[in-house]
């Protein structure tokens, strides 16, 4: 077998081992470069925790996975982006099909202006799915992974804008759940809401990281070191320190990291 | 000190004439208002709405034209209501920063200030002589249609544009396409702020003289219409033609049916305001 | 399959949204062809000098002036009557009223301009005409001053409307700054408010011109069919509008000379409005660039 064979089965399987992968990844918005050269490999079935101060990539970075990024109007990227091992920026790729497998948590809660049920619905209508029976079915599993479905079920058809703030951000991870996605990525999921739906949404994120591939932004790093079993430490377009999130938090390598993390910046 | 005190007055007495001015205008519509009532409101009656015109102003009625404009308006709907909207889609969702889309921009601007009577000439030499549709309800339909369209894309792009982005992104990162975020998240949301906009677009229409006129809108016309190329009048025209003859009792026939026009026309204002308010409530 | 679906109904909205070039292609060829056609017989010389429009007579003369002179003059009538009452409406909403005031009085304002022509029309020969006469006895039944004053009424919305968005729109840290030098509000508004929304409020004039340029009922009923080249707003004259009124509801052969004179009137009144909506989204797409 020649070497360039052995290095290619070697880097397929390295490939396959991991979930998410970035390579040597940068990004322009116009002519500011908000990520300015960065890897990482997040394995499968666990919490990754994107933390840094305001402004650092990490949303920008967290978006490139599901490509919405490709909505802004001057973005322009370099590197590579796999996922399953495959560049999800190559011409072939189906983009809505890519964001089907791949659920979405923003910051502020953005439910539809429609019913509990057709919220939770949405995903799979849009995929052509209509059996009736089949729908309520997923609604409710997916509103009891979330924790909802006692406080709904009597009245599914409620307009979503009539929960509150916690309650529609579950009602959002229970939207993306519906789809049986494999990747989650959260965009500070917890930052508008209060405590009591903090603690609840992050019961929630512990309980699916058995099912799901999870990638959380958070500015709250007690919610990381809760949490994540990896955490990465974003400053300026760059990645400064990615570990387990054991170490990060009480043994860091960088002594920036150690600064951000006893809050002598932020 | 005498310059405080003067400057002081100097206040007052605009604010006095601000007020004054602010009233006039209204003050002058409700006497206008009072006296077309006095002038006309004893005309009313269910004859007046049945009858046909006649040479005889007692005779005189405005089933023709009030017909006329029923057909004109349900017309003008289903030709101005999808082109509008979906120009509009094109221009808030689909369109780049591109050249063509500033043109369409000051285009549709520009159409918006175009005087309707030259919409009458389009008409005119398009519709009833180009295309051969000659002075029907069809060509005045058309006519109109083009005359609203500027109204319903503005409207509905604002309706459109209220919608918040989180809804987009939401909708999006499910990997919906762009036509499916339109159609299941965009134009539900939206549809109070369009319906509002057809049914101002609309009370414009129904008040629209001159360009009917000049496509040949017959002041005179003995039937009702009864296919979409039928010769036709609408209720301003109608009136139109009263006001022109010299009797007495046509003048009292005109203040009628302009109760009753402008009856419409507010009460269409109304809903449309109605319907704005409930779909404002909507996102708060 | 999905990306075909998708790509042909973005073609059909482009479609629709194409329709709008197309209407305005239209305007442009079905008045420049008639147009062209109209002046093959008569010399563009005669049409802007002769002080005589008679098309319909034996002795022809196709002058546009008089047309003009009375499309000018009704609306010049308007604007100097709505212009100081509009403009004072808005400093007044803006910078005296209270805002309760201000929001009940809005809304009436623009059902003004909701009114449909013809009954303002009605409203200008039956009532304001009539009245005028008890005090000007010359006053002749059809006339540009009634006409001018019941299109004022109609355009007081349009300058009040616009203008009071404009003084809306100028930051308060102006306000803010003259009051604590000591200003009235008059001195405030005159002095600051208003040549800081100046753009604003010019667009509002800009608009309500065009406006009644194109205004064609209220002057088709209420000042007449004779066309005149005079600045006496108490005699009958022409606008423009009303003559194109006049030829389509007489019997006029399609491409007879006669014909062609309302698309000959057409063009003119089109280059008119074409030339001030042109100038108003110029000057509003500089004024947003300046609060931004």
């Amino acid at each position: 077998m020649s070497k360039k064979n052995k290095e290619s089965i070697i880097e397929s399987s390295i490939k396959r081992k991991y979930k998410l992968q970035a390579k040597d990844v940068k990004v322009w918005y116009g002519d500011f470069m908000a990520i300015k050269g960065v890897s990482m490999d997040i394995k499968a079935n666990k919490v990754t925790a994107f933390i840094g101060p305001s402004g650092c990539g990490k949303s920008t970075f967290l978006r490139l996975f599901n490509r919405m990024n490709d909505y802004v109007d001057d973005f322009k990227m370099e590197g590579e982006i796999n996922i399953d091992g495959k560049d999800i920026n190559n011409k072939n790729i189906n983009v809505e099909l890519l964001r089907k497998q791949i659920g979405m948590v923003f910051q502020k809660p953005n439910p539809f202006p429609k019913s509990i049920f057709e919220n939770v619905a949405y995903g799979l209508q849009i995929q052509g799915l209509k059996d009736k029976k089949f729908l309520q079915e997923r609604v409710e599993s997916s509103l009891k992974q979330v924790a909802l479905w006692d406080e709904v079920k009597d009245d599914l058809n409620k307009s979503a804008l009539a929960l509150s703030g916690g309650q529609q951000q579950r009602l959002c991870i229970a939207r993306t759940l519906a789809v049986e996605p494999s990747i989650i990525l959260m965009d500070e999921p917890t930052s508008a809401l209060d405590p009591i739906s903090t603690a609840k949404i992050e019961e929630l994120i512990y309980k699916l990281k058995d099912k799901y591939t999870i990638v959380i932004v958070t500015h709250n790093m007690q919610q990381a070191s809760r949490i994540s079993d990896t955490t990465a430490f974003f400053y300026l377009g760059e990645i400064i320190e990615y570990d387990k999130t054991n170490k990060i938090f009480t043994n860091p390598e960088k002594q920036q990291t150690e600064n951000y993390i006893t809050g002598r910046f932020g | 000190m005498n310059n405080i005190k003067k400057n002081r007055l100097k206040d007052q007495a605009f604010k006095v004439w601000g007020i004054f001015c602010t009233l006039l205008g209204l003050v002058l519509l409700s006497i206008f208002i009072g006296n077309i009532l006095i002038d006309g409101i004893l005309r009313i009656d269910w004859e007046f709405v049945m009858n046909l015109p006649s040479r005889h102003a007692e005779e005189s009625g405005i089933f023709t034209a009030l017909m006329g404009s029923i057909w004109i308006l349900l017309l003008t709907t289903v030709i101005a209501l999808p082109i509008g909207i979906a120009a509009a889609i094109y221009l808030e969702e689909y369109s780049k920063k591109n050249k063509l889309s500033s043109i369409l921009e000051v285009n549709i601007s520009n159409l918006a200030g175009v005087p309707s009577i030259i919409y009458g000439l389009l008409g005119l030499e398009v519709f009833v002589r180009i295309l051969e549709m000659g002075a029907s309800v069809l060509a005045g339909s058309c006519t109109l249609a083009l005359l609203i369209l500027p109204i319903v894309i503005v409207s509905t792009r604002e309706a459109i544009k209220a919608v918040p982005k989180s809804i987009r992104d939401a909708s999006f990162a499910m990997g919906a396409s762009k036509w499916q975020t339109v159609y299941h998240q965009l134009l539900p949301a939206s549809f109070g702020g369009i319906l509002t906009g057809i049914i101002l677009a609309l009370s414009r229409a129904v008040g629209e003289t001159a360009p009917l006129i000049v496509i040949g809108a017959l002041a005179y016309v003995p039937f009702a219409p009864e296919s979409p190329m039928d010769q036709f009048s609408v209720l301003p025209i109608q009136i139109f033609n009263w006001i022109t003859r010299p009797q007495h009792g046509f003048v009292e026939n005109a203040a009628a049916a302009i109760i009753i026009l402008l009856l419409i026309t507010f009460v269409m204002n109304g809903i449309a305001v109605y319907f704005r308010n409930r779909w404002q409530k909507k996102f708060k | 399959m999905r990306k075909i679906k998708e790509l042909v109904i973005e073609r059909a909205l482009l479609f629709s949204a194409l329709i709008t070039i197309a209407v305005t292609v239209g305007i442009i060829l079905v008045l420049s062809i008639e147009a062209v056609s109209f002046f093959s017989e008569v010399s563009i010389i005669d049409f802007l000098t002769d002080p005589e429009w008679t098309p319909l007579f034996t002795n022809k003369h196709f002058g546009i002036l008089s047309l003009l002179s009375g499309t000018l003059l009704t609306s010049f009538i308007a604007i100097a009557f709505a212009l100081p009452i509009g403009l004072s409406i808005s400093i007044y909403l803006s910078e005296y009223a209270p805002k309760s005031f201000r929001r009940t009085v809005k809304p009436l304002l623009e059902l003004l301009a909701a009114v449909p022509t013809v009954v303002y029309g009605f409203f200008a020969l039956m009532v304001v005409t009539p009245f005028l006469q008890t005090f000007i006895p010359g006053l002749s039944s059809f006339n540009s001053l009634s006409a001018g004053i019941v299109m004022g009424i109609m355009i007081i919305p349009y300058i009040s409307s616009l203008s009071e968005d404009a003084l809306h729109a100028v930051p308060n840290s102006l306000r803010e700054a003259a009051y604590g030098m000591g200003s009235t509000r008059l001195q405030n508004s005159f002095k600051v408010m208003v040549p800081a929304a100046s753009s604003g409020i010019i667009v509002s004039i800009i608009l309500a011109i065009s406006r009644v340029i194109g205004e064609t009922m209220i002057v088709a009923i209420a000042a007449g069919q004779q066309p005149r080249l005079t600045f006496d707003p108490t005699v009958p004259v022409e606008t423009i509008t009303a003559y194109i009124v006049q030829v389509s509801l007489g019997d006029v052969q399609h491409d007879s000379l006669e014909y062609k004179t309302i698309f000959a009137a057409g063009i003119t009144l089109f280059i008119f409005t074409f030339l001030l909506n042109t100038l108003s989204y110029r000057i509003r797409k500089k004024f947003q660039e300046k609060y931004e």
